[in-house]
């Protein structure tokens, strides 16, 4: 009974662990510009297949040891799917941005369905094959039910999660970003080039998607153009459930909801007799939006925006 | 160091300035005055960029800066010291300062910090405090000293005064004065007329989005008129 709690733990604080990277995006975006990136989902999944484009490039070419072809090929998917949410931020959100918060927002929807139709109509429909980074192998040590591949998750998660949290809140640029998220107003008249500190958000919040992305394909070891879809919801709701706008919110509703749905889907078969089996896994996460959205809209850590943020932003 | 011409400005179709002139010569204080809703916090958000200009000219070191955005005003060395603080809330006192600091204008981020702390002690000893945890006169003296991490040539302060107890208003004139004395060229924006008049080298009145009113300072606090009207005598 330990073993399988043990592994499930594990498995809820990976899971956990990749919907935080990906909620992370979601209220990056959101605190700096009120908009609910719904093309979100679609960096996640690009994140493997341009990763696994760059690993079998650089493969093909030789000359590399296979893991440093890989962690190029990591670090390189960062920044390209980077670049794509700065390219997309800046081309197809910020010009509709005086005419309120909806017209990003259905922006953002079709740039969803251009991102997924790309990968649909290059790469194809069905799912591929994802190469393995890491060989999954169980540990022994830990009763042989938890692999490496979950460990690397995890590992890497927490690593992206302090990098981030040290990054906004020990350097200027971070700062810019929590002074934009606070007034675009007053930040612009401190000097802070708020365009800027958004570009720089749109980095930050798809590259952390894309990794998420590769984590997931890693541990399923398959990738396919819709991925992103359910995946990117259940992110949300995380973020909904850490306080949207809220950076430390977004972690904890990650890996509250990965232990949310991990655990209920583990024993929801048991305490109903067999009559409810894990395929209701999806229902928990959105059960979990529909109570905090009823209930706490806020969100666990989230600050209630004021509607003065909104209209300055507007009045800038 | 500033002169604004004709200057017609609003909110959309509600137009609340209709021809301000004003000028600020380097090191001199210069208040602005008027009742509430006279357009002073137009006057500044328009220099300013945030406030949408009809017509008009602005110079500032004898560059228009008309149409540049806010953020590019502030680096030129011109700070807007805001009506109403607006502090960043969810940011430490130090970290507020950051904020406003604006790196390539001579001084390093340590330098002005010192320089702050010195002036307004209090915020060196609660500089790892939530903003929002400051009494309001603490704030004020953290908008000021933000402003300041700017190496502002201009600043232009909105109501310092506003809502301050008497001991901690005059303790804001004193420092006005101090930053006047360093070189700093300042706009004060006040309904408290009498304490502004006293400190300022120059005053505009300004009633309804109009100037009626300008000279120096001595001589506006003198004017029968506007003692009735401003000054409460
Ligand atoms: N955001 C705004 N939208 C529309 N009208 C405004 C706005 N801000 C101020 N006003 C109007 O502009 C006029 C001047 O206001 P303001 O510049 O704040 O005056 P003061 O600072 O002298 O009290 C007032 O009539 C006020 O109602
Ligand atoms: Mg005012």
């Amino acid at each position: 009974m330990f073993d399988y709690f043990l592994q499930q733990l594990i498995f809820a604080l990976a899971i956990g662990a990749i919907y935080g990277l990906i909620a992370l995006g979601y209220t990056m975006v959101y605190g700096v510009m009120r908009l609910i990136n719904f093309a979100h989902g679609e960096f996640f999944m690009l994140g493997p297949y341009i990763y696994t484009f760059l690993f079998s490039g650089l493969l093909g070419l030789g000359g590399l040891a296979p893991v440093l072809d890989s962690a190029i090929a990591i670090v390189a998917s960062f920044v390209i799917v980077g670049l794509l949410g700065v390219a997309i931020e800046r081309f197809a959100y910020r010009p509709l941005r005086a005419y309120g918060r909806l017209a990003p927002m259905l922006s953002a929807l079709g740039m969803s369905i251009v991102l997924q139709s790309a990968v649909r109509v290059t790469v194809g429909p069905q799912p591929v094959h994802f190469p393995a980074i890491v060989e999954s192998t169980p540990i022994d040590a830990l009763g042989g039910m938890v692999t490496t591949v979950q460990l690397g998750i995890l590992a890497a998660a927490v690593l992206l999660m302090v990098g981030l949290a040290l990054f906004v809140n020990g350097t200027r640029l971070g700062i810019w970003i929590r002074a934009a998220s606070e007034s675009w107003t007053t930040s612009s008249l401190l000097g802070i080039r708020v365009n800027r500190a958004v570009s720089l958000v749109f980095f930050i919040g798809p590259g952390l998607g894309a990794m998420a992305g590769i984590m997931y394909a890693s541990y399923y070891g398959i990738m396919q153009p819709t991925m992103g879809s359910v995946i990117g919801l259940k992110a949300f709701t995380a973020a909904i459930l850490g306080g949207i706008g809220s950076i430390p919110g977004a972690m904890l509703g990650g890996f509250l909801l990965g232990a949310i749905e991990v655990f209920g889907t583990a024993f929801l078969p048991i305490l109903s007799f067999g009559y409810i089996g894990t395929e209701y896994r999806d229902v928990f996460a959105f059960a979990v939006l529909i109570l905090v959205l009823l209930f706490k809209p806020a969100g666990l850590l989230g600050e209630t925006v004021s509607e003065e943020t909104t209209v300055a932003k507007k009045d800038y | 160091m500033l002169k604004v011409a004709g200057l017609k400005a609003g909110y959309g179709r509600t137009q609340v300035l209709f021809g301000i002139d004003l000028e600020v010569r380097a090191g001199e204080i210069v208040t602005i005055i008027g009742a509430n809703g006279a357009g002073k916090t137009s006057t500044l958000r328009s220099i300013s960029g945030l406030t949408q200009i009809y017509s008009g000219e602005i110079e500032f070191k004898g560059r228009p800066i008309k149409g540049l955005p806010p953020e590019e005003i502030t680096r030129l060395g011109l700070a807007h010291c805001p009506e109403g603080r607006q502090i960043l809330q969810r940011l430490t006192v130090e970290e507020n300062l950051l904020a406003g600091y604006i790196p390539g204008r001579g001084r390093s981020f340590d330098e002005i910090r010192t320089q702050v702390y010195d002036m307004f002690p209090i915020l060196k000893e609660r500089r790892n405090s939530l903003a929002s945890r400051m009494s309001g006169g603490q704030q004020q003296m953290l908008a000021i000293g933000r402003s300041l991490m700017a190496t502002p040539e201009l600043l232009m302060l909105d109501e310092p005064s506003l809502g301050l107890a008497p001991k901690i208003i005059n303790q804001i004139f004193e420092i006005i004065i101090t930053l006047s004395k360093s070189g700093i060229s300042l706009i004060v924006v006040e309904q408290n007329a009498a304490v502004a008049l006293e400190i300022a080298d120059y005053a505009y009145v300004i009633d309804a989005g109009r100037c009626s009113v300008e000279g120096g300072a001595n001589n506006v606090l003198n004017d029968p008129d506007l003692k009735a009207a401003y000054l409460g005598a």
